[in-house]
């Protein structure tokens, strides 16, 4: 019907001078706006083109586990990864449940007034902030004033108040979206409020938080200027113990070394010019950022059936 | 009774939770704000602000250093101006196609695309912009300057790249947004302009776009604060010396020289970095004000959302009305 219009208006645009200049500039337009489209595909798929093209075959089990050593003449970034599953890890323990905390706060507890409007400013400019200010933020508090050193969880401390308002803004959206019926029926019932929210509106509103996770999920495993200046970058695998409690202190003490991920590791080998490494490497973070958007999307199926 | 006032504690410890959780927010910016006012200052009083603000000259490990960053701020404003201009047409642009232009099965994949270009992280921008931009654009130097004698070659890594590579990563912020207030337009207002006789082209630029018009603005401003905060994709991706910046000289931004210098600045030098951070937090307060500013104009007076509301109050209105009638 669409094109039957098209044609039409093209006729008609048959007719005059005036008419058909018109009509050059409008298919100009609509040429531009076809064109910035396919554009934007077109880059998409030459990005992940090259980079798998670029770093596929350097993927193998022996780069994903091994560490780069000279000394051993290995490339790999093993170490990287656990850094990287530590980070996320540590950075969800603490910016999940303050996150959905502050977001049921604003949603279910708080009366509309200058507080809430406050801390709504506050989450909106937390999420403007860049990220080597975050960086810098946190080497001066985490790293220096509150003695944690260059360490995984002073990074994951700084990524937590970076990715807290993506999970506070996740869970209001999913709460609002929870029907107002289900909050008067509880009520009606006498659940009190705590009640009400944790077996009612969080489970509901589960989706939502889950897609707001993944998000920052993402957001953790493609930062690096934040970490840079706060977990360090070192590539070690973290050395186990004996026995299993040998073994859960070595991982615990982990928490507390330097350590670079995936992203980190990705700038200093490329800084150094070891582009093979660098974009295997790439092409492991790209693989992971599609896993991430089809679980976003799963996420958001679900939401839309619940 | 036990049980009962068992639960109210409970109850009321929740809520004090939450309120805490909420007020951590609060808490950071409070604290993000104190730290870099603390950790920038210093180094202005040491070399005064006008120094510091409107020297050229960045020498901060010579014997008598110098710290002015007038060029990098002038960097981080022309870098960012020359992304804007090439990001945001192309990102409206896009989003028009999204929102109106695009069939049912042409929109998922632009869409699915747009979702992964933000997806990917900031350090593969930079990958591919040293590896495949640098030398086309050392291509395209070396044939402009071909007889000029007194250009300093950069061997691609300039302005330009890095202008280039910030417009690709803010596309998507940009896009996003602004698909979402095209699409939050009333469809009388397409639907008036088409009654009208205008053309669908028409109807989209003519109409709808300046319905979309504070959406628009936000996406802009967002797509600029994540340009202008943006480091590691361009670190490398721009040179690195401190230059006016012209399109074909390698220059720094307030992000690049942050974190090209942070791993050996000491003393004065480290805290001049941090008032560059200062300066950078700055420009990103004051981008945030001016967002704030858009949204509260957009919601008063003409704004969309009032109109909008009263149009749908007056139309449940003459339902019930036209009801009551039939009853």
């Amino acid at each position: 019907m669409r094109q039957e219009s098209m044609r039409q208006e093209g006729e008609k645009g048959r007719g005059t001078l005036y008419r058909r200049r018109r009509k050059r500039g409008e298919m100009l337009l609509l040429a531009a706006v076809y064109g910035a489209a396919y554009f934007s595909m077109f880059l998409l798929l030459g990005i992940i083109g090259y980079i798998f093209s670029r770093g596929f075959r350097i993927l193998s089990i022996r780069f994903l586990t091994s560490v780069t050593s000279a000394w051993r003449g290995t490339v790999g970034i093993g170490g990287s990864l656990v850094n990287t599953l530590y980070v996320i890890v540590l950075t969800l323990a603490v910016a999940v449940p303050v996150g959905v905390g502050a977001a049921v706060y604003l949603n279910e507890y708080a009366e509309p007034g200058i507080l809430v409007r406050s801390i709504e400013f506050a989450t909106e400019t937390l999420a403007g902030i860049p990220s080597v200010i975050f960086g810098l933020f946190g080497m001066v508090l985490f790293v220096d004033v509150l003695g944690m050193g260059y360490s995984l969880l002073s990074g994951a401390a700084t990524l937590a108040l970076m990715v807290l308002p993506l999970i506070v803004r996740n869970t209001q959206r999913a709460l609002r979206t929870v029907p107002e019926g289900y909050r008067d029926g509880a009520l009606g019932l006498g659940a009190p409020k705590w009640h009400l929210i944790r077996t009612i509106l969080l489970p509901s509103a589960m989706p939502g938080i889950l897609s707001g996770l993944v998000l920052a999920v993402g957001r953790i495993i493609g930062e690096s200027a934040a970490l840079l200046f706060t977990a360090g970058s070192a590539r070690l695998l973290p050395r186990l113990g004996k026995g299993f409690l040998g073994n859960l202190s070595a991982l615990s003490r982990k928490a507390s070394e330097s350590g670079g991920t995936l992203a980190v590791e990705l700038y200093l080998q490329m800084q150094n010019g070891e582009f093979e490494a660098a974009f295997g490497i790439g092409c492991v973070l790209i693989l992971l950022a599609l896993v991430l958007n089809m679980l976003v999307r799963l996420a958001g199926a679900a939401g839309r059936e619940g | 009774m036990e049980y009962r006032k068992r639960k109210a504690a409970g109850e009321a410890a929740a809520q004090m939770l939450c309120t805490f959780c909420a007020a951590i927010a609060l808490l950071a910016v409070a604290s993000i704000t104190v730290y870099m006012l603390k950790s920038g200052i210093p180094a202005i009083r040491q070399v005064g602000l006008k120094e510091i603000l409107f020297g050229t000259q960045w020498r901060p490990t010579a014997r008598e250093p110098r710290f002015g960053i007038l060029y990098v701020i002038l960097t981080s404003i022309v870098g960012t101006s020359l992304a804007s201009l090439m990001g945001i047409p192309l990102g409206i642009l896009t989003a028009v196609f999204l929102a109106e232009a695009a069939g049912r099965g042409m929109a998922g994949p632009v869409r699915c695309a747009v979702e992964l270009l933000a997806g990917i992280p900031s350090v593969i921008y930079g990958l591919l912009g040293i590896y495949l931009l640098n030398p086309w654009m050392y291509r395209l130097e070396r044939r402009l300057f071909a007889g000029s004698g007194t250009h300093q070659f950069t061997g691609g890594a300039n302005l330009l790249s890095a202008a280039l590579v910030l417009a690709v990563m803010m596309l998507p912020t940009v896009i996003n947004i602004s698909e979402a207030s095209i699409r939050a337009v009333k469809p009388s207002v397409r639907e008036a302009s088409l009654a009208l006789g205008a053309s669908r082209v028409q109807t989209w630029f003519l109409a709808v776009l300046p319905a979309a018009a504070p959406g628009i603005a936000t996406a802009v401003v967002l797509g600029v604060g994540r340009a202008i905060g943006e480091a590691m994709a361009i670190t490398l991706v721009s040179g690195g010396s401190v230059n006016f910046p012209l399109p074909f000289h390698s220059v720094r931004f307030l992000t690049t020289a942050i974190v090209g210098e942070m791993g050996y600045a000491q003393g004065l030098h480290r805290q001049a970095l941090f008032t560059i951070g200062l300066v950078l937090f700055a420009f990103i307060l004051l981008l945030n004000l001016w967002l704030t500013g858009i949204l509260k104009n957009s919601a008063q007076g003409t704004g969309a959302g009032r109109t909008e509301r009263a149009g749908r109050a007056a139309w449940i209105g003459k339902e019930r009305s036209a009801r009551q009638r039939r009853a």
